[in-house]
């Protein structure tokens, strides 16, 4: 299997003022790396559909279980880079 | 469902039972187009959806932006507890939550109020307490405006709630408030926050029903690969030498009684972390305590020779279990646990199965043969020889754990005992004899001294025909010293035993043993007066002298007293828990206690 440097994590969340703060301090109080995020609101508003870039290491797994716990996360998928090339033109 | 009232909506009957609070919200139906309308303020329907969750008691603290909740508690048959610090207060609610396993409230203000329940709320995250935290905010116009008392307590309570919640709409409380019980009790347990500000509690909204209250108690359904149960079955009637490390999700599974059997059937040896002691019979053979930090030599050194580790509702912290890369190196790991995040956290399982931890015990226990397992537990029966649990003689009367293990043949067999954090606190797990589940309650995540007291006074309001206990020290008392008063406020049954040494004593012991006895600030130049104090507050209180050579008999007296009293007794000052994992070290890298 090839090796993947980074993965692109897809979430679709509920869209309220606080869920960007749950997901990003997810990432900082259990010290997981976060190289990028791509947020924007789909279904009229009701929800957002979040991208988030993240190295692959071994705590990837515990990375998907705990945003799965998140009450407001709905959905939670994992993609490499080349299925979801959302960052690539960013550089 | 509940909806706002439409105009040439279907009339709904309302068919309340006519209690005197509903008396009251009675009067705010109108007739309205023909179909009962009913006008509450956002405050009012907060407490009316609690007394619907089955809420009877809240414990907390009125302020500025709780007024209104406060305002509809007058008109509410709940009983309020007033406690004398918002920290006090939602420990009175984990008391409540850990002794009966339902999820109990407690109210703060914003600012301030709100930020002295951090530490019980962090508390109740690490121990999955459900317990439910009501704050007060300045009106949603001032929010963002460094108002006075206000604080974002949403976004501080992010990383130490199961979930919070920012109510921006009156509407919102019709979702909230059930769901706030949802989640606390659900799945593992612990704390919702809802923050709720003042102009919301204020707003009048009509509307014509309640929403269907559904108290959540039945268990998830999880569905259970049952492959994964076979290869479970398998590896255990394999096994040679297997141990169940269980813990808090045992008490919360409310299996016990299913672990006893499993346990019996295949004669699996037992450990306990301090979470999930009183779910095992400790005089039962296949009983090996406490594991961890201050577990028997025998019990820490067994689990490094086990070949197959069932751990059964725990999480592998690192009080129980040690250095990670030096725990059970022969074992293979079965992990069961209703959290999928805590599998392979910290330790990579073999086979791990994500549920409730009953209906994968009675599961596995179709599939288990019965096996005397002569040559492991007779193994067992001699290291428990060889490294006991050494107790001091019992003559010595004031060593801390005879004064435990005494007391502990005063009162009745289902007491409910809390503690403090620190050498009290171990010193009890090791020789309190724990005979049920809920009835030990510690702050074993957190360890959060100042701890005991309002838990105690928490318990005894749930359990008003039980004794309750409070062992603590004179380091942690002073934390939550403040709740006496709430505790002779209400006069409850809660003896408090203090074990005075006259420091941090669990630092102190730290500094001796691995800070080259630098005694940096752990010893108290102030020895309060503690049954003074306890008298300034209206309790009873003694101070026993360390010549008192009558110590049974004094204890006897006041434990036959009704009513709550305060007892001092001194220590000796350097007396520590034994024996040890110095931090870092592996579970079988003890150090005294022989």
């Amino acid at each position: 299997m090839k090796y993947n440097e980074n993965y692109v994590i897809e979430l679709i969340v509920n869209n309220h003022p606080g869920v960007m703060s749950h997901i990003v301090g997810l990432f900082s109080r259990r010290a997981f790396n976060l190289e990028g995020i791509l947020c924007l609101r789909i279904d009229e508003g009701n929800t957002s559909r979040m991208y988030l870039l993240v190295k692959n290491d071994d705590r990837t797994e515990q990375i998907l279980k705990q945003l799965e716990k998140l009450y407001d996360v709905i959905r939670v998928s994992l993609h490499t880079e080349e299925e979801c090339p959302v960052f690539n033109t960013l550089h | 469902m509940y909806g706002c009232t439409k105009k040439g909506g279907t009339a709904e009957i309302i068919n309340f039972v006519l209690s005197w609070t509903e008396f009251f919200i009675f009067e705010f139906i109108l007739i309205y187009g023909g179909i009962f309308i009913m006008k509450l303020t956002g405050a009012d329907i907060t407490i009316k959806l609690l007394e619907k969750c089955g809420i009877d008691v809240i414990a907390g603290i009125p302020g500025g932006t709780n007024l209104p909740l406060y305002d509809s508690l007058f008109k509410s048959d709940i009983k309020h507890v007033l406690a004398r610090h918002e920290q006090g207060a939602a420990f009175i609610a984990q008391g409540i939550a850990r002794s009966t396993g339902k999820a109990a409230v407690c109210f703060a203000t914003s600012g301030p109020g709100a930020t002295n329940l951090l530490t019980a709320i962090a508390d109740a995250k690490l121990d999955s307490v459900p317990i439910i935290a009501i704050t007060g905010q300045v009106p949603y116009s001032y929010m963002g405006t460094d108002s006075f008392q206000e604080v974002d307590i949403y976004g501080l309570t992010i990383p130490i709630t199961k979930h919070n919640f920012l109510v921006r709409s009156v509407e919102q409380l019709f979702h909230v408030i059930p769901e706030a019980f949802r989640i606390a009790e659900s799945g593992r347990q612990g704390p919702v926050l809802v923050d709720i500000p003042k102009d919301i509690q204020n707003t009048e909204f009509e509307f014509d029903e309640w929403p269907d209250i559904e108290r959540f108690s039945e268990k998830c359904d999880f569905d259970i690969d049952e492959s994964l149960i076979k290869k479970a079955a398998k590896m255990i009637n394999e096994a040679e030498r297997p141990i169940l490390y269980v813990g808090g999700g045992i008490t919360n599974s409310d299996c016990g009684k299913d672990l006893h059997k499993f346990a019996e059937k295949n004669n699996i040896p037992v450990t306990s972390t301090l979470m999930g002691l009183g779910n095992f019979p400790i005089d039962n053979p296949l009983f090996l305590g406490m594991l961890g930090m201050h577990g028997a030599r025998y019990t820490n050194l067994l689990l490094n020779k086990a070949d197959l580790l069932l751990a059964f509702g725990v999480r592998f912290d690192d009080r129980a279990i040690g250095n990670v890369n030096k725990f059970c190196p022969d074992a293979e790991i079965i992990h069961v646990d209703i959290d999928d995040a805590e599998i392979d956290k910290i330790k990579k399982s073999h086979l791990s199965i994500c549920g409730d931890v009953q209906s994968v015990l009675n599961k596995i226990i179709t599939l288990i043969e019965k096996n005397e397992r002569k040559d492991w537990l007779g193994y067992i029966e001699d290291l428990k020889r060889e490294k006991p649990m050494v107790f001091p003689s019992k003559d010595k009367y004031f060593h801390p754990i005879n004064i435990i293990k005494n007391i502990s043949g005063l009162v009745e067999k289902d007491t409910i005992i809390t503690t403090d954090v620190g050498q009290h606190q171990m010193w009890t797990a090791q020789a309190y004899p724990i005979t049920a589940p809920r009835t030990f309650l510690t702050s074993g995540g957190l360890g959060t001294m100042g701890f005991g007291l309002p838990t105690a006074i928490g318990a005894a309001i749930a359990n008003p025909d039980k004794q309750v206990v409070c062992f603590s020290g004179d380091g942690s008392f002073l934390m939550n010293i403040q709740e006496l008063a709430t505790l002779a406020d209400l006069n409850l049954n809660i003896k408090i035993i203090i074990l005075n040494n006259g420091h941090l004593g669990l630092v102190r012991q730290q500094q001796q043993l691995f800070y080259n006895e630098h005694y940096m600030a752990s010893k108290f130049i102030t020895r309060p007066d503690f049954a003074k104090i306890s008298e300034g507050f209206g309790i009873k209180g003694y101070n026993i002298k360390n010549d008192d050579e009558n110590l049974m008999e004094i204890l006897k007296d006041i434990f036959a007293e009704d009513g709550p009293v305060l007892v001092n007794i001194p220590i000796d000052n350097f007396e520590n828990v034994f024996p040890m994992i110095p931090p870092g070290g592996g579970i079988s890298e003890m150090v005294g206690g022989e």
